[in-house]
């Protein structure tokens, strides 16, 4: 083998340019979410098996009583994971814009991943008050990472008011699938400057390697890990999967061909005996 | 009128969408302390505004009628 194998291997291995948002580089491509887990020390195992430095959580009122111990801090360190609060479960831009206020004053940073939902059944945007609310709080000096859907005018707006990353759905929030329009996706990922995280919707593996394929930046999940029957396993697999869509991405894939093409050469044969 | 001393030693404001009576002349660090909430894991909203000096609350006396909000951060996606 040439002595150069090991570090050429290595440096294919390597992701040529981490995450960047907003000037900020992040050390992997897999955002997570911390909702939905049987148990703290499994939201905990599974954030560390996923690799992710991004990790949302939610704003909502203390439980006076405290029936649960649901404070994230008390789990969480803050110094080895990047907060990043949501405004999950409002439905109008000044709900949202309220909750990423408090989120702010929380005194970690000033990135918030915004969620203006316009219906119950489905969650899916509201694309004019996330654009209203996206507008006021980039102009406040938030990062707005924008929750939507994948309609690329929606996610040129975005971008336009203000947003540092655009976030468009592989389909609806915890529907797990998987993502439904690969063309949008990509229309999206090249027509935008700021990056582009797929939020929502992966359900498993296959679907965050081909979201990854498609060129986009990054994937935010959830439920996909946290669903699972074994939600560690599955944060170790979607590790692997966005890696290697990244890989894949990067590496080009083949075109696609209609008729077969022989991999083993059509000359050197015997003569046939029949 | 037995009650008006006990009553007028009380304010009742509203604390997380719920009334509640504390003594007169509490903090915003009293009530926190009561509720056995560490400062630096929750953010306070007061009428509307939320108090970003977490090194005031000790100066911040409550009023009665006051509508607090005390919010933390929770598992999400």
């Amino acid at each position: 083998m040439a002595s150069g194998t090991a570090e050429m291997l290595s440096s294919t291995l390597t992701d040529p340019q981490p995450l960047t948002i907003a000037g900020r580089e992040f050390r992997s491509r897999l955002m997570v979410g911390t909702g939905k887990y049987a148990s703290n020390a499994q939201m905990i195992d599974a954030i560390e098996a996923s690799g992710a430095e991004v990790v949302t959580v939610a704003v909502r009122r203390v439980d006076l009583d405290r029936t649960k111990d649901e404070a994230i801090l008390h789990h969480l360190d803050p110094d080895h994971f990047f907060l990043l609060a949501n405004t999950a479960g409002c439905f109008n831009a000044a709900d949202a814009i309220r909750y990423a206020r408090l989120a702010r004053a929380a005194g970690f940073n000033e990135w918030v991943k915004l969620e203006v939902i316009g219906d119950q059944q489905t969650l899916l945007p509201d694309t004019t008050g996330l654009l209203q609310a996206t507008k006021t709080l980039s102009d406040e000096g938030f990062k707005v990472l924008a929750y939507t859907n994948d309609d690329l005018i929606t996610a040129l707006k975005l971008e336009q008011a203000g947003a540092v990353a655009v976030m468009p759905l592989a389909s609806p929030i915890g529907s797990g699938l998987g993502m439904l329009n690969p063309y949008a996706i990509r229309t999206i990922k090249q027509r935008l400057s700021v990056p582009v995280i797929v939020d929502a919707g992966v359900g498993t593996a296959s679907d965050a390697c081909i979201v990854m394929e498609q060129g986009v930046d990054g994937i935010l999940m959830n439920t996909g890990i946290a669903a699972a029957k074994d939600p560690v396993r599955m944060a170790a697999a979607m590790k692997l999967a966005v890696e290697s869509g990244r890989h894949a991405y990067l590496g080009g894939r083949m075109p696609r061909r209609e008729v077969a093409v022989p991999s083993s050469p059509s000359t050197g044969m015997l003569e046939s005996r029949s | 009128m037995m009650g008006t001393e006990v009553f007028e030693a009380e304010i009742a404001l509203t604390v997380n969408g719920a009334e509640r009576r504390i003594p007169t002349g509490w903090t915003l660090a009293d009530l926190l302390s009561s509720l056995e909430l560490d400062p630096r894991v929750v953010v306070v909203e007061r009428n509307g505004a939320i108090l970003r000096d977490r090194s005031s609350f000790a100066s911040i006396p409550l009023a009665a009628d006051d509508a607090l909000e005390i919010v933390h951060f929770v598992g999400g996606g």
